[in-house]
């Protein structure tokens, strides 16, 4: 008797926050649905977009420039110390190449730039919420979505491909320092080896996960700034929500897409 | 009939989770008339506020502009719902993004495509208008005092000469002498558009520069209307204490 009733007490317990989780769920989802049909219907607010551009891409450059060099070189040491002494030259390109399109490059840039843009955007739209700009824009017959968020998708789904093409050159460049001035090996050869194994796949898989984590990172910047309540304590929660969803559903696509592309 | 009623609520109830916000408000507005909503700090003025625009969907009731049902609208209708409105907020809500004059402008340069230069001209008309130097148009909203935000928001309400204005707390956070400045400019704004505006306020200075009628909104429904003059002879004692403003009477305060 006793015991039942303690049972449908962890029941209770374990009920709640699941109904909150697919409430929330389902609000997310209704939000991503809105944001995506609000992305392909004028107006579109090209200034918006613009400023997007320039914040998320060009201000961005130096943050992720510093990640993929510096992810370049340790992997250029980390496979030459523990595996590729023999025929390193060859090796360590090919892994660098590898694991910097593939994976470094995407990856920490996404991470990167979702803790830069979007706790960013989080932060500006939910001031917006709370400080009422956003119900003066419902008044000002300017849809919020279509002002706000759509140019924060767009400009995340492209920047961030871009993002990671510098990433993968930079990279890669970072795995050839330490390749030439530390381990000694021969500029061309090094070279030769890297271009031998450039294979349009490795770049490509790394670009769809960029768009991909651009339009995460730029989401859930958006849904966690839009339904932000409650003066500033709010809007830092927000942020805070916005920098962690995105970065583990980031980890979590990752994983995704690189099943999809790579296992056979 | 009912030719003269600009805006017509019948039995509205808005509830967020358990709480009853609205609780049946009844209120009619008149063409042209000034209506004050008075109302302790959380009765839900700004809620009715915002469920007349279309801000909150109410739970129950109906809301008439013009004779026409707008609970529910959506898209276009919402829009041209809105571009006979003006409305200026609490804080201002002036977006940080934008110049003040670039604020005013908003519905000239997104809805009316009006090239910028022009614009810019019609907003410096409108800011002089409220009693702003043309050298505030390039600063940014953050720049400026309250007293002079509020002017902002309120050439921004005005700038598409709506037909009706709402008014949420006009002069909270401001001195009295720049609260009566302001309650002045809503007054003669409005009557130089010839505008239908509802104000909410718990300003009682406010209420009488600006009311042609005084209603009182308490637990959700609006419980006295009349004039500024009845508002003063009347022995309802919910109205007497707010007016007075007394600790003691029969409106409980939750603290
Ligand atoms: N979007 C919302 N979600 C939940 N509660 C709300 C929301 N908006 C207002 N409320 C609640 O409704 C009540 C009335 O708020 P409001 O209309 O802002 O009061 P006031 O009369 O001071 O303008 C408050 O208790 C507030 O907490
Ligand atoms: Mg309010």
């Amino acid at each position: 008797m006793m015991r039942a009733h303690k049972f449908e007490n962890f029941l209770r317990s374990l009920g709640k926050p699941l109904v909150q989780f697919v409430i929330r769920f389902g609000e997310l989802m209704q939000f991503v649905l809105q944001a995506l049909y609000h992305c392909f219907t004028p107006p579109y607010y090209g200034k918006n977009f613009l400023r997007q551009l320039l914040d998320m891409g060009f201000y961005s450059l130096p943050v992720v420039g510093l990640t993929t060099i510096f992810a370049g070189m340790v992997i250029a040491l980390q496979s030459y110390s523990g595996f590729a002494r023999f025929g390193a030259e060859k090796a360590i390109a090919s892994v660098v190449l590898i694991s910097v399109t593939r994976e470094l490059a995407p990856v920490l840039s996404a991470l990167m730039v979702a803790g830069r843009i979007g706790a960013a955007m989080a932060a500006e739209i939910g001031t917006m919420r709370v400080t009422e700009q956003i119900d003066a824009l419902v008044t000002l017959s300017t849809n919020p979505f279509k002002y706000l968020v759509a140019p924060r998708i767009w400009s995340g789904v492209i920047v961030l491909p871009l993002l990671v093409l510098i990433g993968d050159v930079i990279g890669i460049f970072g795995g050839y320092v330490v390749g030439v001035y530390k381990l000694g090996f021969n500029p061309a050869n090094y070279i030769n080896s890297t271009l031998e194994d450039m294979e349009a796949l490795n770049i490509i898989s790394g670009l769809v996960k960029a768009a991909v984590f651009g339009f995460i990172i730029a989401v859930m910047g958006c849904y966690n700034g839009y339904r932000s309540r409650g003066g500033a304590q709010g809007v830092g929660e927000a942020t805070t929500n916005a920098v962690v969803s995105a970065s583990i559903l980031i980890l979590i696509f990752n994983y995704i897409i690189t099943e999809i592309f790579f296992s056979k | 009939m009912e030719t003269n009623t600009k805006i017509s609520i019948r039995n509205l109830y808005k509830s967020f989770g358990k709480k009853h916000v609205l609780n049946g408000v009844d209120l009619d507005i008149e063409k042209g008339q000034s209506l004050v909503v008075i109302g302790g700090s959380g009765t839900g003025k700004s809620v009715l506020i915002k469920c007349i625009q279309g801000l909150l969907t109410p739970d129950a009731g109906s809301i008439k502009i013009d004779g026409e049902e707008t609970v529910g609208t959506k898209g276009k209708n919402l829009k041209d719902m809105h571009a006979k409105m003006g409305m200026l907020f609490q804080g201002g809500a002036l977006f940080d993004s934008l110049t003040v004059w670039e604020n005013v402008a908003f519905s000239l340069l997104e809805n009316q495509k009006i090239d910028r230069a022009s614009a810019k001209v019609e907003a410096v008309r409108v800011l002089r208008q409220v009693g702003l130097a043309p050298d505030v148009a390039d600063l940014a909203p953050s720049e400026l005092s309250g007293g002079m935000q509020k002017r902002v928001g309120l050439a921004r309400a005005v700038i598409t000469k709506p037909e009706i204005i709402f008014f949420d707390e006009p002069t909270t956070g401001l001195d009295p002498i720049m609260a009566d400045v302001i309650n002045d400019l809503i007054v003669e704004s409005a009557k130089g558009l010839g505008a239908t505006t509802l104000t909410i306020t718990h300003d009682m200075a406010s209420a009488r520069k600006i009311a042609d009628k005084v209603a009182m909104l308490y637990e959700g429904k609006i419980i006295w209307q009349g004039t500024v003059k009845e508002m003063d002879k009347t022995d309802n004692p919910y109205v007497c204490q707010f007016i007075n403003g007394c600790a003691r009477g029969p409106i409980k305060m939750d603290v």
